[in-house]
């Protein structure tokens, strides 16, 4: 959250925000071990690295500029598609597609973008809803073209720079996903200390008194959501390609809502706070759902429920809290 | 041609009564202490599965059960009103979102535990199942009862909100929560009973349900979805506007269904996104 310090002087307060401190460090050098560590859940361990970069992408515009969005897996889904479909159709080899895939969900979050920056509250959680639901509906209905119900089948990879092939252990699918998600949070990390990030949070804490200092508010919102529609949609190409498979449920409402809950759970408007809540939530489901899935969604709601009553700022606000009490006390 | 339209209209019409039963609490609730519940439909979820058990298990009649499906959704409502939802109404809608759909997530992996996850039988008196003949048209009998229900409790709802004392602090405290508040309106105790009755409403909607739709464990999830596009699209605390947009919604649905079969819900979202971005406030919603 912002400071009172960054009222008085914004260059000193991002300045101090953009340096790497060396809890950063140790996390990103920490996701080196499923390497050495667990070299069997290397697949899980991919799959987490989408999902934190799907996150993330939700992370920039409900936990920065406010907007909450119950159909962002629309991007996921429509660039999973893209990407799956032109692997199909011959053209295997996984940047280009990445890239390609990326664009067209950036093409769909831009001209999307008109209609969600126009729209607040309630309204905007129902077309954001709304949307994700249509294009759910239409890629159900042209089955011709997505596979329909059974998914899309006959995804082919080529090697990745004509080398390290997609394997069964997922080795490549992890160090490809892992490298993709940091360049990813780069930028997102640059994006969120510049000042177009400060005018997103004055966007989140008020809407209306922006306009009034001169920010432009909707195209402020219409940019961070195209941005934040290009990352989700790379997330989704990255899951088409490396699990060589496209299902409806990327598009589905079920996954718009677990990643929402991802987020929250980690802490949203922190850039680590989709990334650490898609750790807890994939493994935590990883480890119930092999008893029963059912048990599953009984701990997530609970879990839920827990968070929002007790930890209201997600398990990195409390974290933070905690480490405040505790250098209060040393003081 | 012309026969199948009047009969699409009926089962649409019939369809959208039962959204309305549904959602009509949500939207009082929501238009008064804009807490986002969408945990509503777990106690409709609640009511079908009262109904069920006293019928199956224990051979009440289908009637005699709907009064208990009431109550029950009504209670239960008030204990989780008392002590999770009061904390959260100075919250975020975000955080109250993410409360309630933690509850949908408990509620519907319960009912999975205890009943399942097949669809759930009822056998109705035979009084109940049939048509009968109207001008050369077959109506279904129960469809019929479900209108009449549903206007009955129209009319009662809009005479006791024009009429009675209580009816109107609600409609106070709908227009204006603090204002209300100033007037010495204990706007936290009608919020409370509202509360308690739109629930129950969602209970007997949800025990009603069962011969239409179908019930399984899922039903929270699968009709969150058409109730927040009732709510949305009427307006908040509009009793007015969720009658209109649960009709519509009924009959759109039904008759995208029998004509465009291809398209599925395709063109109800269409139509709720239209609406919206025509009216962000809803058909009937003032703010």
């Amino acid at each position: 959250m912002v400071t009172s310090a960054a009222v008085a002087e914004p260059q000193r307060y991002l300045e101090t925000q953009i340096r790497w401190r060396p809890v950063e460090i140790a996390f990103w050098l920490a996701t080196l071990l499923p390497f050495v560590l667990t070299p069997n859940y290397l697949v899980l361990a991919s799959q987490i690295a989408i999902t934190a970069l799907f996150a993330l992408s939700l992370d920039l515009i409900l936990g920065y500029a406010g907007i909450v969005s119950l159909g962002h897996a629309a991007y996921f889904g429509f660039a999973s598609y893209t990407a799956g479909l032109i692997a199909k159709w011959g053209w295997g080899e996984p940047l280009t597609g990445l890239v390609i895939a990326a664009t067209a969900a950036g093409v769909l979050g831009y001209l999307t973008g008109f209609i969600i920056a126009r729209f607040r509250h309630l309204a905007l959680i129902m077309i954001t809803l709304g949307l994700g639901l249509l294009l759910a509906e239409a890629a159900n209905s042209a089955s011709w073209l997505t596979g329909g119900a059974d998914g899309l089948q006959g995804v082919r990879m080529w090697k990745l720079f004509g080398v390290f092939q997609f394997d069964l252990y997922g080795t490549t699918a992890y160090s490809y996903s892992l490298v993709v998600l940091f360049v990813c949070f780069l930028v997102a990390r640059r994006l969120i200390n510049s000042p177009f990030g400060l005018a997103l949070r004055g966007i989140r804490e008020n809407a209306i008194r922006m306009p009034a200092i001169g920010a432009p508010t909707r195209a402020h919102i219409r940019k961070v959501y195209t941005i934040a529609a290009v990352m989700a949609g790379v997330a989704g190409a990255l899951l088409a390609q490396t699990t060589e498979t496209v299902s409806l449920e990327t598009l589905s409402f079920a996954r718009s809502a677990d990643v929402l809950v991802i987020l929250i759970l980690g802490g949203a408007g922190r850039l680590y706070g989709g990334l650490v809540g898609a750790i807890i939530y994939m493994v935590a489901r990883d480890q119930f759902s092999g008893i029963n899935p059912q048990y599953w969604y009984f701990w997530i709601g609970t879990l839920l429920v827990a968070v929002v009553i007790f930890l209201p700022n997600g398990i990195l606000g409390g974290a933070a809290r905690l480490v405040r009490l505790f250098e209060r006390s040393r003081a | 041609m012309i026969a199948s339209l009047f009969g699409v209209l009926f089962d649409g019409f019939a369809y959208g009564m039962l959204l309305f039963i549904l959602s009509v609490g949500l939207s009082v609730t929501l238009g008064m202490m804009n807490f986002v519940n969408l945990a509503h439909c777990s106690f409709a979820m609640l009511g079908g599965f009262v109904t069920v058990t006293l019928t199956n298990e224990l051979g009440w009649p289908f009637l005699a059960s709907l009064p208990l499906a009431f109550v029950s959704a009504a209670l239960v409502s008030v204990v989780f009103e008392r002590v999770l939802y009061r904390q959260l109404y100075r919250a975020s809608d975000l955080d109250q979102c993410l409360l309630t759909i933690g509850i949908v997530f408990v509620s519907v992996a319960v009912a999975a535990y205890i009943y399942g996850t097949i669809q759930q039988p009822l056998n109705l008196p035979s009084y109940l199942r049939g048509s009968v003949s109207v001008w050369g048209q077959s109506l279904g009998v129960y469809r019929l009862f479900l209108i009449g229900v549903s206007i009955a409790i129209t009319a009662a709802l809009v005479a006791a909100l024009e009429y009675t004392r209580f009816g109107a602090q609600v409609r106070a405290a709908v227009d204006n929560q603090r204002m209300a508040r100033a007037l010495g309106i204990d706007v936290d105790r009608v919020f409370a009973i509202t509360f308690a009755l739109g629930s129950g409403l969602a209970g007997l909607g949800g025990a009603l349900a069962i011969e239409i739709v179908g019930l399984d464990h899922a039903f929270a999830f699968t009709y969150l979805i058409y109730v927040l596009i009732v709510v949305a699209v009427g307006g908040l605390g509009s009793i007015a506007g969720s009658f209109v947009a649960a009709s519509l919604l009924g009959i759109s649905d039904m008759a995208g269904k029998y004509y465009f079969p291809e398209l599925g819900a395709f063109l109800i979202y269409f139509v709720m996104v239209a609406l919206l971005m025509w009216r962000p406030v809803g058909l009937f919603g003032r703010r």
